[in-house]
């Protein structure tokens, strides 16, 4: 285990190194020029080239790519082209929203589609179950934004339940508040996310129920409930974990998104503006943290499914299919 | 399959009734998807108005006329309706088209590659896999502008990551069969092996695989437009159509609502023509509804 958690360590590292490289490049090598958010349509060449040395774009590609690795190694994410403002502590204060709005919705969606997953399998013949099929598959279907703006309508707007949009100016101060303006969102995200998972869930389930071990255990006299909760659960659950890193992952592109609906001033909101600002610096922050993130979720994945599942321990990457 | 079945809860559906459910499955995708692809096809010779023509009131409620009413401007809704269809399956299509281009291409070189270059591909489409679709469209549209042509772009690339590892575990098991090796030690070249036998035994897999990536690519194309980033006026996208129907859901709840039916309308029949599908290419699996 511990050779393998060195070895998934590095993977973590080489994954991280290439995610850099991809990021910097598609965002470089594409055409569109880092200077241009600088400058009004009709800037002279003096300008142009001034804004290019001002935002380093006249230097060689290969220096600009060490000059952001070094800076990120000392935890420097560079400045904004717009605001002048330094990256990383903007990402700090954008994330006191977006990572609570994640894992609350995450939390919820988890609430929901593990019972509604494990009825829709084990009582696939009755009307419940076939409805909770039936809404898992209307789910993987709605576009998150539209879900939001129906429930603002319904419950913000109609009902005067909850606030429609914005986050209170001083952050957590007010737990309260907080939670009221991150409570349509929450729900909003959650909606969809079980969908997903109750599809994922319920057909771990229906694998496990299928299964020659539970037939087996079920042949030596063990009842079904205790077939399911002895062997069921614990071989069901491998493949739910991993499904279940890119879920979190999945969940917050949501946020991302549903910020947007909502007006949260998190991480969504902040890559939305840097996008249409051709603010580089600013992108490539919030990308690069993005996806630290989603990596270390998906090592944390890994690391919980070789610790229940001895059988996956000897393959490197996830998928552990060669 | 075995003769002796398990009593557990899932057997009381006979597998008569399972046959048509699951047909009943492919039948409603078909139907849902032709009815959207039809409204496509009418919109390319028949609108009922010219799509910037602003002579209905602004914000007016279904009618005769105006069957789900007009936008702020007094615009159409039916007609932008129509068009957002054409922009969605045109998307959905091309969308599809580059990620499997791309992600067979790449799936195929890592299953046939030394262990050392696959590793490097499969850590790479890790990477990539990881991050969600949306988030890899908006990099590239970030660096290349919004237009139509970047939005199918981008998705594409974005989807290609997922065939692309797909292609490369289906492949890899292909080539692990005792016929491959028969193949190969009796002189079949590396491309004979995928015409003959790879693409062959991989294709219903992927094949669902992919009508189940149209859908994303077209639920991506939408939350892209709802944000901006998707293909600028006067394409009428639905998710353009959902942003700018967004502030008026109260006084005109239609134009909020109907674009986001089409869109479920599309999406749920591309999903259920994948599930029916699965099941007619293996017989042999069950309770996949």
């Amino acid at each position: 285990m511990t050779v393998y958690l060195v070895r998934r360590l590095g993977f973590l590292v080489i994954s991280f190194a290439i995610a850099m490289v991809v990021l910097f490049l598609l965002l470089r090598v594409l055409p569109g020029d880092p200077a241009n958010a600088l400058l009004s349509v009709n800037a002279t060449q003096e300008q142009i080239d001034a804004a290019r040395a001002q935002v380093g774009a006249d230097l060689p590609l290969f220096q600009q790519f060490t000059d952001w690795f070094g800076g990120v190694l000392s935890l420097d994410l560079g400045s904004s082209f717009i605001s002048s403002l330094p990256v990383g502590p903007e990402i700090a204060a954008r994330m006191s929203v977006t990572i609570p709005l994640t894992l609350l919705s995450f939390a919820l969606a988890l609430l929901i589609a593990l019972p509604a997953g494990f009825i829709a399998a084990v009582r696939a013949d009755r009307w419940y179950g076939i409805l909770l099929s039936g809404f898992s598959q209307l789910g993987i279907a709605v576009p998150v934004f539209w879900v939001g703006m129906l429930l603002v309508n319904v419950f913000a707007v109609n009902l005067r339940w909850l606030p429609s949009g914005g986050f209170p100016r001083d952050d957590w101060a007010n737990p309260g508040a907080a939670l009221t303006s991150l409570a349509l969102p929450v729900i909003t995200i959650a909606l969809v996310m079980s969908a997903s998972l109750t599809r994922y869930i319920r057909s771990a389930t229906l694998d496990v129920i299928g299964s020659d071990y539970l037939r087996s255990a079920r042949a030596q006299g063990a009842s079904f409930s205790g077939a399911f909760w002895r062997h069921g659960l614990r071989n069901g659950i491998v493949p739910v974990i991993s499904i279940l890193g890119i879920e979190l992952a999945t969940t917050f592109l949501g946020a991302v998104v549903v910020e947007s609906v909502f007006t949260l001033p998190g991480l969504g909101s902040m890559l939305l503006t840097a996008i249409q600002q051709h603010d580089y610096p600013n992108i490539q922050g919030i990308l690069l943290v993005s996806t630290l993130l989603v990596l270390v979720i998906g090592f944390l994945a890994d690391v919980a499914q070789r610790l229940i599942d001895p059988r996956l321990r000897t393959s490197i990457s996830g998928n552990g299919i060669r | 399959m075995t003769a002796v079945t398990p009593s557990d809860a899932t057997q009381h559906v006979s597998p008569r009734l399972k046959g048509r459910r699951r047909s009943r499955t492919l039948a409603i995708g078909i139907a849902f998807v032709g009815l959207i692809v039809a409204v496509a096809l009418v919109s390319l010779v028949w609108l009922p108005y010219e799509p910037s023509d602003t002579s209905g009131g602004r914000l007016e409620s279904p009618s005769w006329e105006h069957w789900i009413g007009t936008d702020k401007f007094g615009r159409d809704l039916l007609t932008q309706l129509m068009i957002g269809a054409r922009i969605a399956i045109t998307v959905g299509c091309g969308a599809v088209a580059v990620g499997a281009t791309i992600g067979i291409t790449i799936g195929l070189v890592a299953a046939f590659a030394k262990p050392w270059l696959d590793d490097t591909i499969s850590a790479t489409l890790d990477v990539l896999i990881a991050f969600p679709v949306l988030l890899l469209a908006m990099l590239i549209v970030a660096a290349q502008g919004a237009s139509l042509g970047t939005a199918i772009l981008a998705i594409g690339i974005a989807l290609s990551a997922v065939v692309a590892r797909l292609t490369r575990i289906l492949a890899s098991q292909v080539l692990r069969a005792q016929y491959v090796t028969a193949a190969r030690t009796s002189g079949t070249r590396w491309f004979g092996i995928v015409g003959q036998h790879v693409l062959p035994n991989i294709w219903p897999t992927l094949g669902v695989n992919l009508a189940l990536l149209f859908g994303a690519a077209v639920l991506a194309e939408a939350s892209l437009s709802y944000l901006g980033l998707g293909a600028p006026p006067p394409n009428a996208s639905w998710g353009r159509m959902l942003q700018e129907a967004q502030a008026t859901f109260t006084t005109a709840p239609a134009g909020a609502i109907a674009p986001g039916i089409a869109l479920v309308i599309l999406v749920v029949g591309v999903n259920f023509i994948a599930d029916g599908l699965r099941d007619l290419a293996d017989p042999t699996r069950k309770r996949s509804r």
